[in-house]
């Protein structure tokens, strides 16, 4: 039991994590038309500038906000130097170029910063543990992480649902002709979703840094991740990300526990202790291939299908 | 007279087969091997893609099949390549099907990502295969043959068999192309309602493209694990379909010879700037970016008059 909660609450991190990253990913590619594989190595940026930023200023806070701003900015050069010149081409033209602009990046840091993983320490404020039930301990880290994701979750959805911006990408995201020649400055508008989905991405890096190692390509398989979140919660939707993200980050964490003794169950012990762990691996592609064959615009598509 | 296109390219992977080459040949065979075999890869997406308009994420867990195809007979003492090649096709028939048919109910982004999904399952198929290796992958024990002929044992023989097959690819996908299949595919993409409304089945159709483009690639992935002698779930992985993407991309999706310029320049690329320095990414990244702003239409489309 204490175990299933622990990782129920993994799995919730995970998908608060995940929300981070999906939800620049989504508006981008929701209002802009725009596929943006280059979003994953904002997180690993995030991450490293972190690192860095902690490293300079001896501060674990002022190097979160640091890299946070940084990533936008970095963000925003990108969008100026490369992206625009992209909107409105192929899809397929914006996957090779973001793609390679993932190569140049997961270079140039393993240039700058080595291929070894680094390391941020966890503030003093916030490691330990504290108990969330009787006989069960869990890391404060990751209970802060919980509530950062949410409230960042929650100020999104107000911004989003709330104010005229958020009207303005809302409106982009189901037809952006319309809203272009209703006078809106897209390429404004464009620019503030693209820095803001910079920043949210390099947050989620910053805020992983000290549960995971911090490696060059450690975006990709969450560029993967944040793409399958999108896809099930339909493209553009924040709703559908956050929603997505959280059944993603549990399935995923609870999958890897219980398909195992699922297998154990059904196999016996060596074959379950095969099939197990890759089936626990699937099973996040599995939920995604079962919604999009049932629905195949994805739960809460912006535009309906 | 112009020559078509396809007759360089086809006499400049035929010349190290006639000229002396001396020291330097089996770094020659190598390199064009691996050229032909992912040249094959990347027709069979580019006939999806570029005639069919299905962007497929996820064509690499056809390289997987093919390479674990060969090795699962391998480890069955299974050599012959009368058995091996047509099991392979079988075996991506199996594969292509079901997730094809599933595929196919979505469109735009979300059939890249199905795709995608599909081949991750491949991916960690494969590593549970634990009596093939794992994780690890699987080391042959013998190149395939063909009866008691072994044409893949030398580089001579394995480099002209790959270019054989690289062109007999190539004229069946011209072939596919240009005929009624292969207009039903074009007219589908362009319009799918008006080819329905002139009662063809837009599904059956694009589902045996995505048939026929899996065996193909299943072929190259069963070269593929013939040329290193190993097989691993790492065949399937989302960053090798994407270099097959790049390859059609680059070349330009929508002429046939294109994927194989594709294939060519990112083996070369690789090879020139790995020469260059360990960090060649940080070069490569810069000029893909330089060639989708610059070269629309990709190599195949330099030259050609803009339209």
């Amino acid at each position: 039991m204490t175990l299933l909660v622990i990782q129920a609450l993994n799995g919730v991190q995970l998908g608060l994590l995940l929300f981070l990253i999906a939800a620049g990913l989504t508006l981008v590619f929701g209002v802009m038309d725009f596929i943006n594989l280059a979003h994953g190595v904002q997180y690993m940026l995030g991450a490293y500038l972190a690192v860095a930023a902690a490293s300079v200023t001896g501060s674990f806070f002022l190097g979160v906000i640091l890299a946070v701003l940084v990533a936008g900015g970095v963000g925003l050069v990108l969008e100026w130097a490369v992206f625009r010149h992209l909107y409105g081409r192929d899809h397929l033209d914006q996957v090779l170029a973001t793609f390679g602009i993932i190569l140049f990046l997961n270079e140039a840091v393993r240039v700058i910063w080595g291929s070894a993983p680094l390391q941020l320490a966890m503030p003093a404020v916030l490691s330990g543990s504290f108990p969330i039930m009787p006989g069960l301990h869990y890391p404060i880290y990751r209970v802060a992480l919980i509530v950062v994701g949410l409230l960042v979750a929650a100020g999104l959805a107000a911004v989003i649902q709330g104010t005229r911006t958020g009207m303005r990408i809302r409106a982009g995201a189901s037809n952006p002709l319309m809203i272009a020649s209703l006078g809106v400055d897209i390429g404004r508008l464009f620019r503030q979703v693209f820095g803001v989905g910079a920043m949210l991405a390099g947050f989620a890096g910053a805020l992983a840094a000290p549960l995971l190692s911090v490696e060059p390509g450690m975006g990709d398989n969450l560029l993967i991740l944040a793409f399958v979140v999108i896809v099930i919660g339909g493209i553009g939707s924040i709703r559908g990300a956050f929603v997505a993200a959280i059944l993603v980050g549990l399935v995923d964490t609870l999958g890897r526990g219980l398909v195992t003794d699922a297998a154990g169950l059904l196999l016996h012990g060596t074959a379950a202790a095969r099939v197990g762990p890759a089936l626990a691996s699937m099973l996040i592609y599995l939920v995604m291939a079962a919604v999009l064959a049932v629905r195949p615009a994805g739960l809460f598509p912006a535009v309906p299908a | 007279m112009r020559l078509p296109p396809s007759v360089p390219i086809f006499l400049l992977l035929a010349m190290p087969l006639v000229l002396p080459l001396g020291a330097h040949a089996g770094y020659v065979f190598d390199l064009g091997a691996r050229i032909a075999i992912l040249g094959i890869a990347a027709l069979s997406l580019n006939f999806l893609l570029g005639a069919g308009g299905l962007v497929s994420f996820g064509h690499a867990a056809y390289l997987a099949i093919g390479a674990y195809g060969v090795a699962i007979l391998d480890a069955n003492a299974i050599h012959n390549a009368a058995v091996v090649v047509p099991v392979v096709l079988a075996a991506s028939l199996v594969f292509s099907l079901p997730t094809g048919a599933v595929a196919l109910r979505t469109r735009g982004v979300n059939f890249i990502m199905i795709t995608l999904a599909f081949s991750q399952m491949v991916y960690f198929a494969a590593g549970s295969l634990a009596d093939y290796g794992g994780d690890d992958g699987y080391t042959l024990t013998a190149r395939t043959t063909w009866f008691h002929a072994k044409p893949l044992a030398t580089p001579y023989g394995f480099y002209a068999t790959c270019v054989a097959l690289l062109l007999g690819c190539y004229l069946l996908c011209r072939a596919m192309v240009a005929s009624r299949f292969g207009r039903a595919l074009r007219a589908i993409r362009q319009d799918r309602q008006r080819v329905q409304g002139l009662g063809i089945n837009p599904f059956s159709i694009q589902l045996t493209a995505i048939a026929i483009g899996g065996m193909m690639a299943a072929l190259a992935g069963a070269l593929l694990a013939n040329a290193a002698e190993f097989a691993s779930p790492a065949y399937a992985a989302w960053q090798r379909s994407g270099d097959l993407l790049i390859m059609v991309i680059l070349g330009g999706a929508g002429s046939v010879h294109g994927a194989i310029l594709g294939a060519a320049a990112v083996v070369l690329a690789e090879e020139a700037l790995g020469s260059v320095t360990e960090h060649w990414r940080i070069l490569y990244g810069p000029l893909l970016v330089l060639a989708v702003i610059f070269f629309r239409g990709g190599l195949a489309g330099i030259g050609r008059p803009k339209g």
